[in-house]
């Protein structure tokens, strides 16, 4: 594969380039999914293709072909610096690509059972027809299961001599129950809304006992329709890892992608509230809060070996003791502010342009616990599961809503509260959490749906996160 | 002249792969094949200036294979050499063997008349990336002392569908849109943004000069704007913020599927809107755009949703229109765990010009987007967003200047209620959401639900 991806760089330089980069992606899917003890859909996709990077002057082009072929990758680099010609039409400031040393290398992430070869399509099948039996006679009227996974090679050539070569073996499943009542529904999932995906093989969904935790959730969905609405109110809040994961993802993730803060994204996903001149001083959340985007945990989904421009994974403090210290970058990205490439590069597919992505973007742990929050918690809700998320377009103000609560009252936990939803400001919210989980507690969340960019793409994350508590938090908004 | 796939450059070897592929199954299986060849090609700019620039080559192969009447597997590959294809029959038949039935499986498409809409354009089809780049420059120009982000795209798409029973359909289609914001600068604060975008089958109907100047204009009116109190305020919605508000509704309340699990709110028969609104479903409308028959080769046609105010239709493919009682409408987009999606929504226009929405307000909020909208239930269409790209205070029928922007929470179904519709644009267009491209109007409506400010 190299050789064709060689081919395709190749010509992209004899067109004109002053430099190009090559990849080549091999992508096996499966997306199964059941209801109420009936696989309802299966679909597997196989994904071939080239995708050719071409720079002439400040400008980029793209050019992507499904062909695997000698005569097809030449064409694609050609194309590809056309496509370029054209882009310094309407030109902009001169392009410096952050420096990478020339790389040969092969990676892959390590797994004890490969899910597509070593796990017959019958077994997961009937994994997901048992759980959702499972769920049903819980007493809900919708029981739904489904797993995705991905097996992905791929092969990286530039103009500058690098040549990587990865195999990413990732999958993860996700479960939920909904009751259906007067005028409204009411959901539980496990482990998560959005699953639990990693970049690890069958293991992970086998750990997950999601036949174990089928009627739990049922039951809960069940007690959420009759349980009392979550008061409106300014409250003390504490948020279970998992809602954590999607404030961590939403209101730090985003707003710390260099390309956002450039204004690469103004027209679409946004851009960010982030000022580059306040790198390293400005204060984005409470002394406990510590950010990294580090894509070499093991197993996490935003883990890798190496990224769509060829650079090494690597660990990068954003947030350091609530200071702001770090962004998420690429090669020609980094330089507009400073900075060497953190790496942060990434394409849904062959067919897709390399964009800014967040690798494991995660809150580092503390040394309290959920219990030790509660405990400590004169007044205060607990949240947890997402259940909706929406933020504006500078990554500021935030409405999220979780699928469960429960009321805290003198350290102790009383009931169940429905439709809990909490707003705030970013910097203050964050500023607000005086309490975070340990070690123990720290877990690798993946969300696997995370979109951007035009034509939308849809990146893989990941979130380590623990509980943590904030004060003065609006909920029940309504 | 009616299109002739036979006689199209493209057209007849996606048709010899389908053969191809139906040959492979070999009267093994139920079988239904698709066969898309195209190109995509989207020119991105941003700080004004083309910042990402890509095309790409689309060429898929996607079998539905059906064993013992139930058992149901769908590959997908973009390999479509001769091996390739023979490994993707064997290994799908051998996949949908080990499934398990799904005792509601309602069997392949029979062979049906399908309106022919040619929604195509040659030129659109070859669009190079000089004549997107084009478009974009003329947008840029037009704001010359602002910054500019969005893109000029262009689509060409072949598609071929055949089964075992019969089936044998063939379609074609462009689209090319200019989707873009001017950016104004602040005395105080971020920069103020103002958007205008043109969807089309045409690039040559793309005037990025004409959609610059609408986009400058409105960045320009939106500088400096002033802090509001949350609340309740009557509200003029531009095209975008409709397509934008008609999301959820035909997501998760006309898929007949969701109608048919309990979750929607759609209750058929029942006046749940107010009478001025009627809604509709037509991909046979030559002002819509893709295929005239959907995922599973059921053509498609009108389908009435909202009539007068009256809740009267969903969207279905095979599968939830069985379990209905009822014939598929066309829906299907290739997913049964999903079920019907109604793709190209028309909501009836009205008689008024914007101008004059505005000025029967005597005070209220015109809304040029709302952006990042989440569904909260679907039983109640409850929705959380904000707003974007211009926001504006009208006061005694005249817009009087910019807000800075708002949260929201709003029950779509509760805002387009009896008696909260208060006039229709006469300027419906073809805009983009989250779910596709719809035709819309503007609308003005007697209360949305502001929750927060842009400072909590």
């Amino acid at each position: 594969m190299f050789d064709l991806a060689t081919v395709a760089v190749d010509a992209a330089l004899s067109a004109g380039a002053r430099y190009a980069d090559a990849r080549i992606m091999i992508v096996r899917y499966e997306s199964m999914s059941a209801k109420n003890r009936v696989v309802e859909g299966l679909s597997q996709t196989e994904t071939a293709g080239i995708g050719v990077r071409a720079l002439i002057g400040s400008s980029w082009g793209f050019q992507a072909t499904p062909e695997l072929t000698v005569a097809a990758a030449r064409r694609a680099g050609e194309r590809a610096t056309e496509v370029a010609r054209a882009s310094a039409r309407v030109s902009g400031a001169p392009v410096d690509l952050s420096p990478v040393p020339v790389i040969e290398a092969s990676w892959a992430n390590p797994y004890d059972v490969h899910p597509l070869d070593d796990v017959g399509i019958g077994e997961r099948a009937d994994l997901l027809v048992e759980v959702t039996g499972a769920i049903a006679d819980g007493g809900v009227p919708l029981a739904q299961a489904s797993h995705q996974i991905w097996d992905t090679e791929k092969w990286f050539a530039s103009s500058e001599g690098s040549r990587i070569d990865q195999h990413l073996v990732e999958c993860g499943a996700v479960i939920d129950a909904t009751a259906i009542g007067d005028g409204e529904t009411q959901r539980r999932s496990y482990p998560g809304v959005r699953g639990q995906f990693g970049t690890r093989g069958w293991e992970l969904v086998r750990e997950l006992d999601l036949v174990g935790n089928g009627p739990r959730i049922a039951e809960e969905a069940r007690a959420l329709l009759s349980a009392p609405q979550c008061p409106e109110k300014t409250t003390t809040l504490i948020l279970g890892s998992e809602q954590m994961a999607l404030q961590i993802h939403e209101s730090v993730g985003h707003a710390i992608e260099l390309d956002r803060i450039l204004g690469w994204e103004a027209a679409f996903a946004g851009t960010s509230w982030l000022d580059p001149a306040q790198l390293g001083s400005m204060r984005y959340g409470s002394d406990l809060m510590n950010i990294t985007a580090d894509a070499t945990l093991p197993g996490a989904l935003g883990s890798f070996g190496y990224d769509d421009e060829g650079v090494p994974a690597q660990a990068v403090d954003i947030v350091k003791d609530g200071t702001w210290v770090g962004v998420l970058s690429g090669r020609d990205s980094a330089p507009l502010v400073g900075l060497e490439s953190g790496g942060m590069v990434r394409a849904d597919g062959a067919a897709r342009l390399p964009m800014v992505r967040m690798t494991n973007v995660g809150l580092l742990p503390g040394d309290s616990s959920l219990e030790a929050m509660i405990a400590a918690t004169d007044d205060g809700i607990y949240m947890d599961t997402n259940r909706s998320w929406s933020i504006d377009d500078k990554r500021l103000n935030f409405q999220f809503g979780c699928e469960i609560a429960w009321e805290i009252k003198d350290g102790q936990l009383g009931q169940m509260l429905r439709n809990p939803t909490y707003t705030g400001i970013g910097p203050r919210f964050w500023a607000s959490m005086d309490m975070v989980g340990g070690p123990d507690e720290w877990v690798f969340w993946g969300t696997a749906n995370c979109g951007k960019g035009q034509p939308i793409q849809v990146g893989h994350t990941g979130h380590p996160s623990v509980p943590a508590r904030f004060t003065d938090v609006r909920v029940g908004v309504r | 002249m009616a299109w002739d796939p036979d006689t199209d450059p493209v057209a007849p070897r996606g048709l010899s792969t389908c053969d191809r592929v139906l040959e492979l199954v070999d009267g093994r299986a139920d079988a239904l094949v698709t066969c898309g060849q195209g190109t995509n090609a989207l020119t991105r700019f941003a700080n004004s200036h083309i910042h990402q620039n890509m095309a790409g080559d689309d060429h898929h192969v996607r079998l539905r294979i059906v064993v013992d009447g139930g058992r149901i597997a769908q590959a997908t590959t973009t390999r479509v050499d001769p091996d390739s294809l023979a490994r993707l029959v064997e290994s799908t038949i051998a996949a949908a063997h080990l499934c398990p039935p799904d005792p509601e499986y309602p069997g392949l498409a029979e062979p049906a008349a399908v309106v022919q809409v040619d929604h195509f354009d040659p030129e659109t089809a070859a669009a190079s990336p000089d004549a997107r780049a084009e478009v974009v420059a003329d947008f840029v120009g037009a704001g010359s002392d602002l910054e500019s982000a969005g893109y000029c795209s262009t689509e060409a798409d072949t598609h071929v569908l055949c089964s075992t029973t019969g089936l044998r359909y063939a379609s074609r289609s462009t689209m090319a849109q200019i989707d873009a914001i001017h950016r104004a600068p602040a005395v105080d604060g971020p920069p103020t943004d103002g958007y205008a975008q043109t969807t089309s089958s045409r690039l040559s109907d793309l005037d990025g000069g004409r959609v610059g100047e609408v986009a400058a204009a409105k960045a320009a009116g939106g500088a400096n704007p002033i802090e509001l109190s949350p609340g309740t305020y009557e509200v003029v919605l531009e095209p975008r913020a409709v397509a934008a508000m008609l999301l959820f509704p035909a997501y998760l309340g006309f898929n007949g599927k969701a109608h048919a699990e309990g979750t929607s709110f759609a209750h058929l028969g029942e006046a749940q809107f107010d009478e001025r609104i009627t809604l509709w479903d037509d991909g046979t409308d030559p002002r819509s755009l893709g295929r005239p028959y959907d995922a599973e080769g059921t053509p498609k046609r009108r389908i009435d949703l909202i009539a007068g105010g009256v809740t009267v239709g969903l969207a279905h493919d095979r599968r939830s229109a069985a379990l209905a009682g009822v014939g598929p409408t066309g829906s299907s987009i290739g997913q049964e765990s999903f079920g019907g999606y109604p793709g190209d929504l028309f909501l009836e226009a009205g008689d008024e010009s914007l101008e004059q929405l505005i000025g029967s307000v005597e005070r209220g909020l015109l809304v040029t987007d709302f952006w990042y909208n989440r569904i909260l239930d679907p039983k109640t269409q409850v929705v959380t967003g904000l707003t974007r790209n211009g926001l504006f205070l009208i006061e005694g029928g005249e817009v009087v200047g910019p807000v800075q922007n708002l949260r929201y929470t709003q029950s779509v179904v509760g805002a387009l209620g009896a008696g909260h519709v208060l006039g229709l644009g006469n300027d419906a267009q073809l805009v983009g959401n989250e779910g596709g491209i719809v035709h819309v109007p503007s609308l003005r409506l007697r209360s949305w639900a502001f929750t927060g400010g842009a400072q909590g």
